[in-house]
């Protein structure tokens, strides 16, 4: 018979050992690639085109290129996937309906990224004619980042006490009023975290973007949203599987770039996110 | 304004839970409720703002008239009626917003109004629950900050800005110490004189203290109605009696 403080001892390193291995590849990654790619970090690497067969000169057009497809991607499933989760955690009524709602969703979060960029290729590049755009690239995205806005802004919204609801209500609001003065601002950080996730997804995915909106080679800025563009992950596969002779440390540069890019655009969702908590006070 | 319950009945699902209710609530008056766990009476205070509606499978019968209207009648609108009879629940339930915000809630729902008027109303608000003096100067400071007597007060002036007629009481005191909980009586002693008070209490020495009439429910029914000093010193039935004296709940 083994004491139970030492079963506790071996449950607790074991727990512990566990969650440090998930700080491990992490922090791999990070190291790796800053070691590797800071080299290549300069501010000609950041504002210039890409020159000598994607060999030499910046990344500017990438860049640009995944920051129009993540605001864009954002613009199209951020409302859309608020608003359905609004109706599905405040009036959705538990029947076939709503079931088969909350089914799609989950089943949507389940579809493999380059399923989403033939649906985009056949929908919004052939069917709408949007042509390989960004409109296309970006609706894609926001498709597939979909499912995760609304699941998380579902549960942001449902952890707003019951209790301010009923004392709203109870004061004579009506159940609009009471989602829009007490219910919605009380979920905003969590619905951030919701975008903060997304984020992270659409800049990152590579295949969606492959048949709807990623060029080769593209050394200019994107004019209109029906221009194609390059795209930091796209432009990653292309140097270091499609062209020879590329530096490596030009490719981990490039990923050192996407890594902050989304880190940035993570931090400042961040930002407002803390700004809303400090008001929050229960 | 009187209340007027005839056969009222209340059914969540398969269980029924308000069993043939009549009632008449005088105004201006403080009736209590009183009974033990489960009995029905918290669901017979939330029939008069109709907050039961907000949950699923619920069915009623019978009315109950306020203002010679009944409340469950095709044409009661639920935000007149709600604006009417305010509650004021258990556990105080401020908005997590400023102290002057949640005063100010209730007004800038159901009208436009200016700025002068929202700080007249809040100030006159938090007077007649006596938190002026007190929170005159923090206006802007948030709701949580308060003790738990003082957000229970919040609650009540809240519901004071939008100026019902009828407040209804599901154990008010339950969260509070005894000396704030007789500071909460005190006060609504003093709300009495402008509102139809309706406390439910499974305290009774609490209904005892700060009621006019009283009502007892068991299971459901409501067994005995009448003037608090005759049902606690002289009770009809004997179930009332049993309670009473301690015997059950």
């Amino acid at each position: 018979m083994v004491s139970s403080k030492k079963t506790e001892k071996i449950a607790f390193f074991l727990l512990f050992l566990a969650t440090l291995l998930i700080v491990v590849p992490v922090g791999l990654i990070v190291v790796i690639i800053i070691k590797k790619g800071i080299g290549a970090i300069s501010w000609q690497f950041l504002s210039d085109i890409p020159r000598q067969g994607m060999r030499a000169g910046g990344i500017l057009p990438a860049i640009v290129g995944t920051i129009y497809l993540v605001l864009g991607a954002l613009i199209f499933a951020l409302p859309i996937g608020l608003l359905a989760a609004i109706y599905l955690s405040e009036y959705a009524k538990d029947n076939y309906l709503t079931r088969i709602i909350k089914l799609a969703i989950v089943n949507l979060a389940g579809v493999p990224s380059v399923v989403y960029g033939l649906f985009g290729l056949a929908i919004f590049v052939v069917f709408f004619k949007f042509g390989t755009s960004i409109l296309s690239g970006s609706l894609t995205l926001g498709i597939m980042i979909l499912p995760v806005i609304i699941t998380t802004s579902r549960e942001a919204l449902e952890s707003v006490p019951y209790s301010f609801r009923e004392a709203s209500l109870s004061l004579g609001a009506s159940k609009w009023q009471t989602i829009r003065h007490i219910v919605l601002p009380n979920a905003i950080p969590g619905i951030l975290t919701g975008a903060i996730l997304g984020i992270g997804r659409a800049a990152g995915e590579t295949a969606p973007i492959l048949f709807t909106v990623a060029a080769f080679y593209l050394p200019q800025m994107p004019k209109s949203i029906f221009d194609q563009a390059m795209a930091l992950p796209y432009h990653l596969y292309v140097i270091s599987t499609q062209v020879p002779n590329v530096d490596e440390k030009i490719r981990y540069g490039t990923a050192l770039v996407l890594l902050f890019l989304v880190l940035f655009m993570n931090l400042i969702a961040i930002i407002i996110r803390y700004q809303f908590r400090k008001q929050k006070k229960w | 304004m009187n209340i007027q319950v005839d056969n009222l009945n209340l059914w969540y699902g398969d269980f029924h839970a308000l069993i043939n209710v009549n009632a008449a609530f005088t105004e201006k008056q403080i009736t209590a409720i009183i009974g033990p766990s489960g009995c029905g009476k918290s669901t017979l205070l939330r029939t008069f703002n109709r907050m039961n509606d907000l949950i699923e499978g619920v069915r009623t019968s019978g009315q109950i008239l306020i203002d010679n209207e009944n409340i469950f009648g095709p044409e009661t609108d639920l935000v007149t009626l709600r604006k009417k009879v305010g509650m004021v629940f258990q556990r105080p339930n401020p908005f997590p917003l400023s102290i002057y915000e949640n005063i100010a809630f209730g007004l800038k729902i159901h009208s436009s109004v200016n700025r002068n008027m929202l700080d007249e109303a809040v100030q006159l608000s938090l007077q007649q629950v006596d938190l002026w003096d007190e929170l005159k100067d923090k206006l802007k400071k948030s709701a949580f900050s308060l003790s738990l007597e003082q957000r229970q007060r919040l609650c009540i002036a809240r519901l004071i800005a939008v100026k019902p007629e009828v407040l209804l009481m599901d154990e008010p005191c339950s969260a509070l110490d005894p000396q704030a909980t007789a500071r909460i009586e005190e006060l609504m002693r003093e709300l009495k004189r402008n509102y139809t008070i309706i406390i439910v209490t499974h305290n009774m020495q609490q209904a005892a203290r700060v009621s006019d009439e009283t009502g007892f429910m068991l299971l459901g029914e409501l067994i005995e109605f009448g003037k608090t000093e005759e049902i606690f010193t002289t009770p009809k039935d004997k179930r009332t009696e049993d309670y009473i004296t301690g015997r059950y709940g």
